[in-house]
């Protein structure tokens, strides 16, 4: 059977293993059980990797998963074992590329729980259903903190950073209270 | 909010983990989530509070079927807020919540009315989430505007009107289908992921329709595919098309494509190209060329994903093509120290599925300074690979042998360990010279054995091959060790273990005799019962020593098999009722369900390391054995000699579905043919295939088996038995059509009517050819074997093939005519060669062990030349195996 790339899941975790946003596309992991060990067979099957130059690759249980860890967040993408390599690793590249644009560059732990809303954001524009919508971290980025989707008008009239700053500090300014 | 001040102090450390989510409760967001309905929205807040939702969904925090539904109409009264970011967050909290049919009602207006705004972002979420959560007959309402939402000249509204129409295929195939013609028009687009969703949904629509999609990828692969997303796609559909259409002869757009994308810019295309190629179907070396090359640059990338890629497939080509891969060595062995262990294994792997004799030690060396860093999984990987090297190269076995009682010594869990037992066994067998290390290496193990099966299955192996060894003796140590110290299961096991030493070695006897009575004291049952039992048949032997007949009575006992299916046994067990009639295991059927012979591939496909020593026939012959001496018609046949692999008598997915296994006696030939019935609505009964051996002349037919009845979906045989003359190689063609009753079932009730009627089914032909009378068996060492053959019997004699498309397709052609086991991995070919030695091992009917030797050579005009010399024991089975190449 011939089929579209896909994604299995895509997972933000913390230094600890612990869920920041994570997103299942598949059905392979039925319970919230199943998942959680999943992620804590990945966290602790790459956590002793130095994947913070170049995004690193693992196989077990018939995945492939592709990571990028920087500070205190590991970002993991997860395909079928005939996946294609380096598709699981563009997509973890748009990912991991557009979260640091939507955090201006500020990527840790504690800045993407304040800005919750924009990483849940940023993973519903660059799959949906396991088919992969977006790949270039300006676009999908662009999509989250504009809220327009044809990029080109408010993207460019305001700097990516104050349209960013305007967006993070809204939220951790009402969430901190 | 007010904390002590003393809590606070305690959790200083948790201070640099500060979370603006910390203490976060479902019971008071859900208290928050009645801003949603205040009359002046405050936009900020309800975003907020959403985002506090959906973090505890996150966090695997599950909503009652209530609370989930009080959210989610109260989410709905957000979309009268004008502001665009709290829309996002709305759209992303229905797709969360998931909301019943009846439910969706509520928000189907507001979200086609924004499927119809004036706003992009809009538009594109609003066919996302809807497509999401309708059913078929929303869809119809909304059918009109996804259409032009695939032409939309926005990409991201094209795109997400088209990602819903690949999930929106799969529960409404019918209504999607209709939208072929705005999706093609939609492959032309100019944005490129626009371009790759539409070719994902244009082919889903297709994929049952084999020439559209041959016509698809014709006009696209001539196109401009820009995306290299859409480009991956288009790679594999192309070979799709390939696989489908077989055999390509003269030009070869498709394969050229593939060939072409190896030269693209984006690496994920390149690859994608170069694992298509690697993966074709009968792909010859020259082909193969190109595509490693490509994966060769790989390997030394600096992008560890890439080197994962490369190395990956390099290590499935080398399983069909070692030769192909040598080139690749030098890099390989600098990725045995790469950082990634992923990389270093498969590495590792790939070099001793390619390496040469010469260069198994230094390997062996490598492997063993790096075995402690990786996970139990990769080492199964690097045991399964150094298993099938020791095959290869039977004369390296010491080396590996030591590597893998070292390794068996580590750490591991089950699976490792077993692996690696399952290896040791197989070298054992196979190679004579290995078993008595092998044995005392897996002695040793047993020793210090955490997993009761482990130690139960080394305990009745070395009950089977211990006694034949040069010095029995001294493995009795090691088993009733185990006697003493393990528990109840494995203590058992080793009774029996002593029993069969007792039995075969006579010597040894009264030692046995002596610490089976010790066993007497045991506390568990099992134990205790077997050793009486064990004692007493013994003993009986003993009395009456001169006896032969007692004897084998007691081997028989201790060393046969039950003759009786164990699933069939259970079933009756379970069947039985405890009364006064003791339970009869001759009332215990010994037909073999069809089952397992379907699932013949999936055992057959790996050596079972701990089965029943005998290791010639498989398991599934065995199931036929059994299953044919059940007839009565076939027992007087003789011994079975040799059972094809099942051959398709019918297109896949056609009422009836029939493969036939041909069964080959000395002068008798069964045809099995196994039937399904894939029609719910029929019983078929006294199944029958009328077969026409005009074109066999020297098979007549003796004897049918008829199938009683033929349910749906339940398989079963009918046979037909021909005789032919004694240790002949017949050859003939037999058309066949299957002939039955066929009843009408009630599909309610199940029930099937009273009258039938009678109906014929045609089937494709089966042939049987001389390859069908020889068995493959593999000789450890071709060298010893033929030499010790002596030339006497041999015949040699040369043959020209004609021209061939290559020498590698000459070789696999004679490999199959003669149907022999390819010895020392000479069935490759490496590339450009001109030319080539075969050596080819197998066991002729008539019992008679043949070895060949091909010798082949290719001209610049591709005619290629070919030297068969043949031993045997029997002059007449050499001037056979020439008479089949003959024709």
């Amino acid at each position: 059977m011939v089929s579209c790339p896909s994604i299995k899941n895509i997972l933000l975790l913390d230094s600890e293993g612990k869920r920041v946003a994570v997103k299942y596309f598949s059905d392979d992991w039925a319970t919230l059980n199943a998942k959680l060990a999943f992620e804590k067979s990945v966290f602790t099957k790459t956590q002793k990797t130095n994947a913070r130059t170049e995004a690193e690759i693992t196989m077990f249980d018939n995945y492939i998963i592709v990571y990028k860890f920087i500070h205190d967040l590991h970002f993991f993408v997860t395909g079928g074992d005939e996946e294609n390599e380096l598709i699981l690793a563009t997509v973890l590249q748009g990912f991991f590329d557009s979260v640091g644009l939507l955090l201006r560059g500020d990527v840790e732990k504690r800045t993407a729980l304040e800005n919750l809303d924009l990483i849940l954001l940023c993973i519903d524009e660059i799959v949906d259903g396991g088919i992969i919508l977006e790949t270039d971290a300006n676009a999908i980025a662009g999509k989250v903190a504009t809220n327009s989707v044809d990029g080109t008008v408010p993207f460019s009239e305001l700097t990516v950073s104050q349209a960013l700053a305007t967006a993070r500090e809204h939220l951790a300014r009402s969430l901190l209270k | 909010m007010a904390q002590p001040l003393v809590k606070k102090d305690d959790d200083r450390d948790d201070e640099e983990e500060y979370s603006p989510f910390l203490g976060i409760e479902k019971g008071s967001v859900l208290q928050e989530a009645r801003v949603f309905n205040d009359p002046q929205l405050d936009a900020r807040r309800c975003s907020q509070v959403i985002t506090k939702l959906l973090y505890l969904l996150n966090q695997g925090e599950t909503f009652t079927k209530i609370e989930a539904t009080e959210v989610f109409f109260s989410v709905t009264k957000l979309f009268q807020s004008k502001d665009s970011g709290l829309r996002r967050m709305v759209y992303l909290i229905i797709k969360e919540l998931s909301p019943s049919a009846d439910e969706v009602i509520i928000v189907t207006s507001s979200l086609m009315k924004d499927m119809n705004s004036k706003t992009d972002m809009y538009r594109a979420n609003a066919i996302r989430v809807l497509s999401r959560i309708i059913d078929g007959t929303l869809l119809t309402q909304i059918e009109r505007y996804l259409k032009q939402a695939i032409v939309d000249k926005n990409s991201v509204v094209a795109s997400a009107a088209l990602v819903s129409g690949v999930h929106l295929l799969e529960t409404n195939p019918d209504i999607v289908k209709r939208w072929s013609n705005e999706v093609q028009e939609a492959v032309q687009s100019r944005a490129a992921l626009v371009q790759f969703h539409a070719l994902a949904l244009l082919h889903q629509i297709r994929q049952n329709d084999r020439l559209a999609v041959s016509k698809l990828v014709t006009s696209l692969t001539r196109g401009n595919v820009r995306s290299p997303l859409a480009q991956c796609l288009l790679i594999r559909y192309t070979s799709q098309v390939i696989r489908e259409s077989g055999t390509q002869t003269g030009e070869r757009p498709f394969f050229d494509f593939l060939e072409a994308s190896l030269r693209q810019k984006a690496e994920m295309v390149i690859f994608e190209a170069a694992r298509a190629i690697t993966e074709l179907n009968g792909v010859t070396s020259r082909e193969l060329t190109p595509a490693i090359t490509v994966l060769q640059l790989f390997l030394s990338s600096s992008k560890p994903v890439l080197r994962f890629a490369a190395v990956r497939t390099l290590n499935k080509v080398a399983m069909a093509h070692p030769l192909a891969v040598t080139n690749c060595n030098i890099d390989m062995e600098s990725l045995i120290s790469d950082q990634n262990r992923s990389i270093a294994t498969l590495a590792i792997t790939t070099l001793l599925k390619t390496g040469n004799e010469s260069s198994v030690d230094r390997l062996m060396k490598q492997i063993t300074n790096f075995m402690s860093d990786i996970s139990d999984e990769f080492k199964i990987v690097v045991v399964e690979a150094i298993r099938s090297l020791c095959l290869k190269f039977p004369l390296k076995y010491r080396s590996l042998m030591s590597f893998l009682s070292n390794i068996l010594r580590e750490e591991g869990g089950f699976d490792f360990k077993k692996a690696i037992v399952d290896s040791i066994v197989l070298l054992i067998r196979d190679i004579p010279d290995a078993k008595e290390s092998g044995l005392l290496h897996l002695c040793e193990f047993i020793e210090d054995c955490e997993f009761t099966y482990l130690s139960t299955q080394i305990l009745h192996f070395i009950g089977n091959e211990g006694p034949k060894t040069s010095d029995p003796s001294k493995y009795i140590r090691y088993i009733y060790n185990r006697v003493i110290l393990e528990n109840a299961t494995v203590r058992a096991a080793a009774v029996s273990t002593l029993a069969k030493f007792g039995a075969l070695v006579g010597s040894l006897k009264p030692r046995i005799l002596i610490l089976l009575r010790r066993c007497l004291y045991d506390i568990d049952d099992e134990v205790r019962d077997r050793a009486t039992l064990y004692l007493d048949t013994l003993a009986s032997g003993e009395s009456e020593a001169t006896n032969d007949q007692t004897d084998e009575d007691v081997k028989g006992f201790l060393f046969g098999s039950l003759g009786i299916p164990l699933n069939n046994l259970e079933t009756s067990l379970q069947k039985y009722e405890v009364s006064k009639e003791p339970f009869d295991i001759a009332s215990v059927p010994k037909e073999v369900k069809s089952q397992p012979l379907v699932e013949k591939k999936a055992a057959g496909k790996k050596p079972t390391g701990l089965g029943p020593p005998a290791s010639k026939p498989t398991s599934a012959v065995d199931a036929y054995e059994r299953l044919l001496s059940s007839i009565p018609e076939f027992s007087s046949f003789g011994k079975l000699f040799k059972s094809s692999a099942p051959v398709e008598l019918t297109e896949a997915e056609t009422e009836y579905s029939v493969n036939v296994v041909k069964h080959v006696y000395d002068g008798h030939v069964v045809l099995q043919y196994n039937c399904t019935n894939t029609i719910p609505e029929q019983l078929l009964e006294n199944v029958t295939v009328l077969v026409d051996a005009s074109e066999a002349e020297e098979f007549s037919e003796v004897a049918v088996w008829p199938l009683k009845s033929l349910p749906y979906d339940s398989p079963g045989q009918t046979f037909v038995a021909f005789e032919k003359p004694e240790g002949a190689v017949s050859a003939g063609k037999f058309s066949n059509l299957l002939k039955f009753i066929v009843k009408e079932v009630d599909p309610s009730t199940g029930e099937a009517e009273e009258e039938g009627v009678e109906d014929e089914y045609q089937l494709e032909e089966v042939e049987i050819v001389a390859a069908d009378y020889m068995l493959k068996v593999p000789v450890s060492n071709f060298r010893n074997a033929w030499e010790a053959m002596g030339d006497e019997n041999e015949r040699v004699d040369e043959y020209g093939l004609g021209p061939r498309d290559s020498l590698s397709e000459a070789v696999s052609a004679v490999i199959n005519v003669l149907g022999m086991h390819p010895c020392e991995g000479s069935e490759v070919v490496p590339n450009n060669s001109r030319s080539h030695t075969c050596l080819l091992s197998g066991v002729f009917i008539g019992n008679a062990k043949v070895l060949v030797r091909l010798a082949f050579g290719i001209d610049a005009s591709k005619h290629v030349a070919m030297k068969l010399a043949v031993r045997s024991d029997d002059p007449s089975v050499s001037e056979a195996i020439h008479d089949i190449v003959n024709g």
